[in-house]
């Protein structure tokens, strides 16, 4: 894509658009969104960056291998799962707690970490399958 | 360890021999069989434990659960019958495994050897063992695979191959109808094991299903103890080496079947169809089995003939129905375990030394091998029925039975003495003539066999003259125990090794004397019977061989006719089936859904919603060019996440407009390499049938739909998740908590699929170009010739 | 209302069939991708449709009372759109790579797996 102004605001629309997507993860459990709609709007977000900067860029801006992210996310997931055996509950029984950070109660479950972990995989699969064609595709 | 373990555990000790054989082969070469025979032996001493229980005519069962809620279980029975199996199969197991050692010294292959043998005995010992119906099948199986093994042992010979498959199929099919009959009889007494079935025979006789039983039961025995008309398969098996010869197809396996006969017998047994099918088919076997006997020249398939006409004495004897055919039955069965495993490692040992099992190109070697011509010679008086060896007490009791003065005892007294007289003179021409007489050249000069070779024959010719002049003793450990266990009713045996003057006794003479004569003229009556065989010129044999060659002709022709290669047929017979199983079952029970009735409950803006989305997929069929085609496939995409939105389901419709952007994105991307312009080029020939089946599937999805949602809703599900998604898994967005709580192991899977296609893609993109096509070619020799 | 859906639902189905089909590769993607959201149409209207009512409980609320969508069939659809579009990337990679190894688009003509004159198995032993 060679429209300059295209070029110049990708970066700052990805940006954006990664922390909407993490906005709409943690908000999934009491609003619309979630794992899998937050994992596409980043994978959106990295599809326009590749097409106006090269597929290079985007590589190098996530640093890591996109299927690297999926497994992590995968793994993720299932330590979630797992941690519920450890508590002697069965497999994927949501866990919370309630730690309080600076005065302000955050509540954390396993349950959270599981619908990161979907992110993760949706994110990495995804954008990894995008970021292949759009290199074949440039050729 | 408490007794159950133990016995588990000593049935489990083939199996674990087999584990280690190959490496205790590697490490100690053929002297491997003198630990591997402390297995067996370890059997042994274990159920030896059993015996004064089992004299004293106790039935001793134990076990543990295996699958409770189908009522099987892991348990064995041990009694009369069973321990003598047992014992049988363990003892001469052992002497097998030290002539092994002997037998294949310096096969590169002997460790494999060792472990079919021992896996071989295991399932074996679990057959004869067993309790549960079950277990039984899954044993009988498992000897017909490890059978098959052994047979093909030297699988780079084609006949071997052969022989192996064809014993397979012989009895692991007449496996199935064991399996069958196993299942009826289950369903008439509705018990499952084998010592609770006793009580149950009346019941069993008088069943409607009884004949189909007995019919389905027999095909099992009779396939795996090789009665006539299936008996072809045993001489084939000769083509494996002698100690598998003389273990399985003669002293045990062939034996599972009689063993089945003689167990069910007190359940199957004593009707006119049982009287009438077992006397009929086993004089059948009998006397063609001694008949085929004498035309062989080759040691080990004379031998195997015999046994297949002992066979087919045995289970005469277990179907006659007259008194003492049950101890008759006991007795022959142990003696020609011990004579005909003997003799079978005699002709190994001929085999061994010389370099040939052909009877005709043998003589002399009573000098070269003095100690193999002792224990040949007694084995042989055993076979022959001659005191003071087992087989006599066998031969008495079984002419004692049959000396009855009826015209049907007078028939088969007839065909025993006429079967065992050919016997008489094929045991001597193995065990004799090459002994005797001139001395021949043989392709290897001949001498004494090793320790590890003559151990074991020796051991079983010596237990064969023991058993007899401790006849009192045998009675009461062995024969009554088992006699009394294949009756299911006290019996007593009695004979000794005096001869009693009387009827049995100068019918004994009568089979010597006719023995004698045949013996003298053997090679007149091979040369009769090799012109009579040329005559007839088709045997079950060559009917296999037609067989396979249909069955291979028959599914390559309906692979081809089901598998035609081409996507369009297999897509077209899909839906074909789709449509109607859509259509048949509502037509069939009058379950149409009303006429639909379009209310105007729609507002305008979603019809319009509804109409685009149409638009976008005529499009899709109409398309002429590539960008069309995305585009238009976009449409319809974005309508139906505008239907998600308006219809409650804001998360499904922002996934949706992603999923769709991001299709058309790839689809893009791809197109642009592609080329290919998305416009049909079939003809209208075509076109119109696949629409036909397009249009039936479509209106028949949609009819179910009308009639699904017709139906009162149960809401229950849904109602669960709207009143505990927040108290239990406090979250607000039911959605999201069905698919990361309720519902996450589900979403686990799926995240993981997603996962994998991600990889496929990866790989797939990676593919240097050509590499397909090399591994298209599939061709395995490629990689060598490279 | 249930009968537009199910009109519709019907026409998807339809075309994603005729589509499905026919022998070339391009159309028969289009068919699977069409076929997908048929489908998920077809779960939606299953479990009943509500309109506007998305199915998140209320601030304060303990339980989602009165009349919502159904959850149930959201959730089962939101992974099958997700799913369905990695199986249709599988398929689009593959149809492409395929066109590359064999230069065709006829799916009659790909027939490395089950080759027309595949010769008979021998009958020996």
């Amino acid at each position: 894509m060679k429209s300059l102004i295209f070029r110049a605001v990708a970066p700052f629309l990805t940006s954006l658009m990664v922390l909407f997507s993490i906005f709409v993860l943690l908000r999934g459990h009491n609003e619309p969104g979630g794992g899998f709609i937050g994992g596409l709007i980043a994978v959106s977000a990295l599809a326009i960056y590749g097409i106006a900067c090269g597929v290079e860029t985007v590589r190098r801006a996530i640093y890591f291998h996109p299927m690297a992210i999926a497994g992590a996310g995968l793994f993720a997931a299932t330590i979630a799962g797992l941690i519920s055996m450890a508590a002697r509950v069965p497999f994927m029984t949501g866990l919370w707690i309630y730690p309080s950070l600076l005065g302000v109660e955050v509540p954390l479950s396993t349950v959270t970490l599981f619908d990161c972990g979907v992110y993760l995989v949706v994110v990495g699969a995804i954008s990894s399958i995008a970021l292949s064609l759009e290199e074949r595709g440039g050729e | 360890m408490d007794a159950a373990a133990l016995t588990l555990l000593a049935l489990s000790l083939p199996f674990l021999g087999a584990l280690v054989a190959p490496l205790l082969t590697r490490l100690l070469g053929h002297n491997a069989a003198w630990l591997l025979a402390l297995f067996p032996a370890a059997i042994v001493l274990h159920f030896l434990r059993f015996w004064p229980e089992v004299a004293r005519g106790e039935i001793v069962t134990g076990g543990y659960e295996w699958i409770p809620s189908f009522n099987v279980s892991f348990s064995w029975l041990i009694d009369g019958l069973s321990l003598t199996f047992v014992l049988l199969i363990a003892g001469i197991g052992a002497l097998i495994v030290l002539y092994s050692g002997g037998y294949l010294k310096g096969h590169p292959q002997q460790g494999r050897f060792f472990s079919f043998i021992l896996m071989f005995m295991g399932s074996m010992l679990g057959l004869v063992a067993s309790d549960s119906f079950l277990m039984l099948f899954v044993f009988w199986e498992l000897t017909s695979i490890t059978s098959f093994l052994l047979i093909g042992f030297d699988h780079s010979r084609e006949a071997a191959r052969r022989a192996a498959l064809q014993a397979l199929v012989v009895t692991g099919g007449g496996g199935l109808f064991l399996l069958a009959g196993l299942l009826i009889i289950w369903n008439v007494t509705g018990v499952t094991q084998l010592s609770l079935l006793s009580s149950f025979g009346a019941e069993m006789r008088e069943s409607p299903f009884y004949l189909a039983a007995l019919l389905l039961v027999l095909g099992g025995a009779f396939t795996k103890s090789a009665q006539f008309p299936f008996h072809f398969w045993l001489p084939n098996a000769m083509e494996a080496p002698t100690p598998v010869s003389a273990y399985l197809h003669s002293a045990t396996m062939v034996k599972a079947g009689v063993y089945l006969l003689m167990r069910l017998n007190p359940v199957l047994g004593g009707t006119t169809e049982w009287q009438m099918l077992l006397p009929l088919f086993g004089g059948t076997t009998l006397v063609i089995g001694a008949v085929l006997a004498c035309r062989q020249t080759d040691l080990k398939l004379m031998l195997a003939y015999t046994t297949m006409a002992s066979l087919g004495l045995l289970v005469m004897l277990t179907g006659l129905g007259f008194p003492h055919a049950i101890e008759a039955a006991a007795l022959y069965l142990v003696a020609h375990s011990l004579f005909k495993g003997a003799l079978f490692m005699v002709a190994g040992i001929i085999d061994h030394e010389t370099g040939t099992r052909d009877v005709t190109r043998l003589g002399g070697l009573r000098s070269a091998m003095p100690l193999t011509f002792v224990i040949a010679l007694a084995a042989a008086l055993s076979m022959g029925g001659l005191p003071p060896f087992f087989g006599f007490l066998a031969k008495e009791e079984i002419y004692y039975a049959l000396a009855g003065p009826d015209r049907r005892a007078m028939v088969f007294a007839a065909l025993a003495i006429l079967g065992n007289a050919l016997m008489f003179a094929v045991a001597f021409a193995v065990a004799l003539k090459p002994f005797v007489g001139a001395r021949v050249e043989t392709p290897r000069p001949a001498h004494e066999a090793p320790l590890l070779l003559w151990l074991g024959p020796a051991l079983l010719a010596a237990k064969g003259l023991s058993a007899a002049l401790l006849s009192d003793l045998t009675h009461e450990l062995v024969s009554t125990p088992m006699a009394t266990a294949i009756a299911g009713a006290p019996r007593q045996v009695t004979i000794s090794v005096i001869p009693h003057v009387g009827v049995p006794l100068a019918l004994s003479l009568a089979t010597a004397l006719l023995g004698i004569v045949f013996y003298l003229n053997l090679s007149r009556l091979r040369s009769f019977v090799a012109t009579i065989l040329a005559d007839i010129g088709w045997g079950p044999d060559r009917g296999f061989d037609q067989f396979m060659r249909g069955l291979v002709r028959f599914s390559v022709a309906l692979t081809r006719r089901l598998q035609s290669g081409r996507l369009d047929v297999y897509m077209t017979t899909t839906f074909v089936v789709v449509a109607a199983v859509l259509w048949g079952a509502p037509l069939y029970y009058g379950e149409l859904p009303n006429a639909p009735f379009f209310a105007g409950d729609v507002p305008l803006h979603e019809l319009a919603i509804m109409a685009i989305a149409v638009i976008g997929l005529l499009a899709v069929v109409l398309a002429a060019d590539r960008l069309t085609a995305i585009v238009s496939l976009g449409i319809q995409g974005f309508a139906v996440a505008v239907i998600f939105l308006l219809y409650g389901a804001p998360d499904l419709a922002f996934t949706q407009f992603m999923i769709e952007t991001l299709s058309v994105v790839v689809l893009a991307l791809v197109m642009t390499r592609l080329r290919l312009s998305p416009s049909d080029h079939r003809p209208l020939g075509q076109k119109i049938p696949d629409l036909a089946v397009a249009l039936a599937c479509g209106l028949g999805f949609g009819l179910m739909l009308l009639k699904v949602t017709g139906i009162p809703f149960d809401a229950s599900l849904t109602e669960f998740f709207n009143l505990y998604s927040k108290t239990i898994a406090h979250g607000a967005n039911v959605v999201n908590v069905i698919i990361v709580d309720f519902r996450g192991t589900d979403t686990l899977g799926e995240i993981a699929v997603v996962m994998i296609t991600g990889l496929a893609i990866l790989s797939l993109v990676r593919l240097r170009a050509g590499s397909m096509r090399r591994i298209a070619d599939n061709d395995p020799d490629a990689e060598d010739r490279a | 209302m249930e009968a537009w859906f199910a009109l519709l639902v019907g026409i998807f189905f339809t075309v994603a069939i005729y589509l499905l089909l026919s022998k070339s590769i391009i159309r028969v993607l289009l068919g699977v991708a069409i076929l997908g959201n048929g489908v998920n149409l077809l779960i939606f209207t299953g479990g009943r449709l509500t309109r506007g009512v998305p199915p998140v409980i209320p601030e304060g609320a303990d339980a989602l009372a009165g009349p919502a969508a159904n959850a149930l069939p959201q959730a089962l659809i939101l992974t099958a759109i997700v799913i369905s579009f990695s199986f249709f990337a599988f398929l689009l990679v593959l149809a492409w790579r395929a066109y590359e190894e064999l230069s065709t688009d006829n799916t009659d003509e790909m027939r490395v797996a089950e080759p027309q004159d595949e010769p008979a198995p021998p009958l020996g032993y």
